[in-house]
């Protein structure tokens, strides 16, 4: 039972080593680490929920190649992630720009805590105009 | 009452959202950023003959179908015969790109099934998919006769998805 159980995990570690993408690109170790950058920031839209760096299917390995060659021809990051965006669309991009759409997205967090500082706020203030009930204080 | 008011709201708008959410239908299916703008320019070998080439401007003047097929792909199959029966019709023309295949492969799948296509483009690694946003065949455009694009479908095309969403499209019903 135990074997089959460090199998299965063995298994499933083996799994995952093999989805990441491991081809060197850039001699440059200061280029590679933006060309790894940049494609674990884009989502692979034939898996939604991986990153392109993470999937092995062929698109991703489609859009790895795009941005290595943008890389070599001196583009900047901004200009990869337009050329994503004007293609797939913001969804492409894991870190959405803060433009239009995706502003709510970006201010829904702040004020969510906003509201509820707010509404703590009001119910501290009402509990502490309450008389003090001293019996449940004693017996506590 | 007052104080089950505004929790009663919230629960409300937040059931309204999730209503929403799960009738968005399918959750691959991504608006394309291309609708109401050029089509992509491109310009390709022909998937039959590599001498000849095929591109964006071949389609200007009419309503044109951009089709992007690969023999690999299990739904480009199911949607073949209602090409064919499309291209018979002669509702509009109908262009195919074939996407990231082999050529033989694919030359041989239109000789068994059938060719729908005026031509297919062949896109050997994935470029011009890339510069149309293809993330997975089959996936057809509607290419109105200024050359904008002003419809994508995901998936496989069928009689009623066609009436539904792309004659509705067309003005002039695709013919011209």
């Amino acid at each position: 039972m135990q074997r089959i159980f460090v199998l299965l995990v063995a298994a499933f570690l083996m799994s995952s080593a093999a989805a990441i993408d491991t081809d060197k690109r850039f001699d440059d170790p200061k280029l590679q680490a933006r060309y790894e950058q940049l494609i674990s920031e884009v989502r692979c839209l034939q898996c939604q929920n991986q990153s392109i760096k993470d999937s092995n299917v062929s698109l991703a390995a489609d859009l790895r190649r795009e941005i290595a060659r943008m890389i070599e021809e001196g583009k900047t990051d901004e200009e990869i992630a337009d050329f994503l965006v004007v293609r797939y669309g913001e969804f492409a991009l894991y870190r959405p720009r803060s433009t239009g759409k995706t502003l709510v997205l970006w201010l829904a967090p702040f004020l969510l805590v906003l509201f509820g500082v707010f509404a703590l706020a009001r119910v501290v203030k009402h509990r502490m105009s309450l008389p003090i009930d001293d019996d449940s204080e004693t017996k506590g | 009452m007052n104080r089950y008011l505004w929790p009663l709201i919230a629960v409300v708008a937040l059931l309204i959202f999730l209503v929403m959410g799960l009738r968005h239908g399918d959750p691959r299916a991504l608006p394309s950023p291309f609708i109401g703008k050029p089509a992509p320019q491109f310009e390709l070998p022909t998937l039959k003959n590599p001498e000849v080439s095929i591109g964006t401007e071949h389609m200007a003047g009419n309503y044109a179908l951009v089709n992007v097929w690969a023999t690999w792909c299990v739904m480009c199959r199911a949607e073949h015969g209602f090409l064919l029966d499309l291209a018979k019709s002669g509702a509009i023309p109908i262009y195919g790109i074939n996407w990231r295949d082999s050529r033989p492969e694919a030359i041989r799948w239109l000789y068994e099934l059938g060719d729908p296509y005026l031509a297919s483009a062949y896109d050997e690694d994935g470029r011009v998919g890339i510069d149309w946003g293809v993330y997975g065949a089959p996936e057809t455009f509607l290419v109105d006769p200024e050359g904008t694009v002003i419809y994508k479908h995901l998936g496989p095309l069928d009689p009623a998805i066609w009436q539904r969403e792309f004659v509705s499209r067309m003005n002039d019903g695709g013919a011209d």
